[in-house]
């Protein structure tokens, strides 16, 4: 049976997703730009100072769910395009969702133990 | 409507297509993101170095940052993060109706290439100690 695989719905909130997530991301990478031009990554210490200061560690949290979040949308959008196999997809989308929690877990942890 | 249907290319010969420039930044852009996503436990695992509080920490990530085929991979992830964040300047901008004219829309893919190349240039001689 043929069918027309469309109007699932999530195709605009992932679009406005990517945006939210890219320009938050961005943001952050600005202003770490500007604390390294200000001297945040001289040294060791002044760089764990920097990171583990309270507002700091509130965007890094922010940055790494973004992160994750974008990278999701992106890489499933990457399988959905090249992959023909409806198993190979399943098994990827759920290995990609899996390794992306993971890696939010590991970096959230870095920057709270701080 | 049936006979296109029909003589549409079911496989495309990605060897023959020529992009456009636009066309070629926007691959890019997949690229970059995917390369960043493939090397993402190498950054966590470089952050986790930077911000470790003991000496063994310290040494590994000197070690680690310091060996050449890692710095020839943080060059490769610097360039891919340039573009990916350019390029995503640039997706913007098309978002909100800026520079869609087909030349803007060339230029900008310009700009997009040359810029993140330059930015990797000036932080990569950075990275490798040049400066």
């Amino acid at each position: 049976m043929q069918r027309l695989v469309v109007g699932a719905g999530y195709g605009l909130k992932d679009w406005l997703a990517q945006r939210v997530t890219g320009v938050v991301m961005a943001v952050f990478a600005l202003i770490i730009f500007a604390a390294a031009l200000g001297g945040a990554m001289s040294s060791r210490e002044a760089w764990q100072a920097f990171m583990a200061n309270g507002f700091i560690r509130f965007l890094s949290f922010l940055f790494i769910v973004s992160l994750c979040w974008h990278a999701w949308v992106g890489v499933r959008d990457i399988w959905m395009d090249y992959l023909n196999s409806a198993a190979l997809r399943l098994f990827l989308h759920v290995m990609t969702l899996l390794a992306l929690v993971g890696y939010a877990g590991w970096a959230i942890q870095i920057i709270w133990r701080l | 409507m049936s006979e296109m249907t029909k003589q549409r290319p079911k496989h495309l010969a990605l060897h023959e297509i020529r992009l456009p420039l636009a066309g070629f930044a926007s691959i890019l852009h997949r690229v970059s993101g995917a390369g960043l996503f493939l090397l993402l436990p190498l950054l966590i695992w470089l952050l986790q170095l930077s911000l470790g509080s003991t000496q063994s920490s310290a040494e590994m990530f000197a070690a680690v940052t310091g060996n050449w085929l890692v710095k020839l991979i943080l060059l490769g992830l610097l360039w891919a993060f340039f573009h990916h964040f350019c390029m995503g300047i640039r997706i913007l901008l098309i978002d909100v109706h800026v520079g869609v004219e087909k030349q803007q829309a060339h230029a900008s893919a310009m700009a997009v290439m040359v810029i993140s190349l330059a930015l990797t240039a000036i932080f990569g001689l950075k990275l490798l100690g040049a400066y």
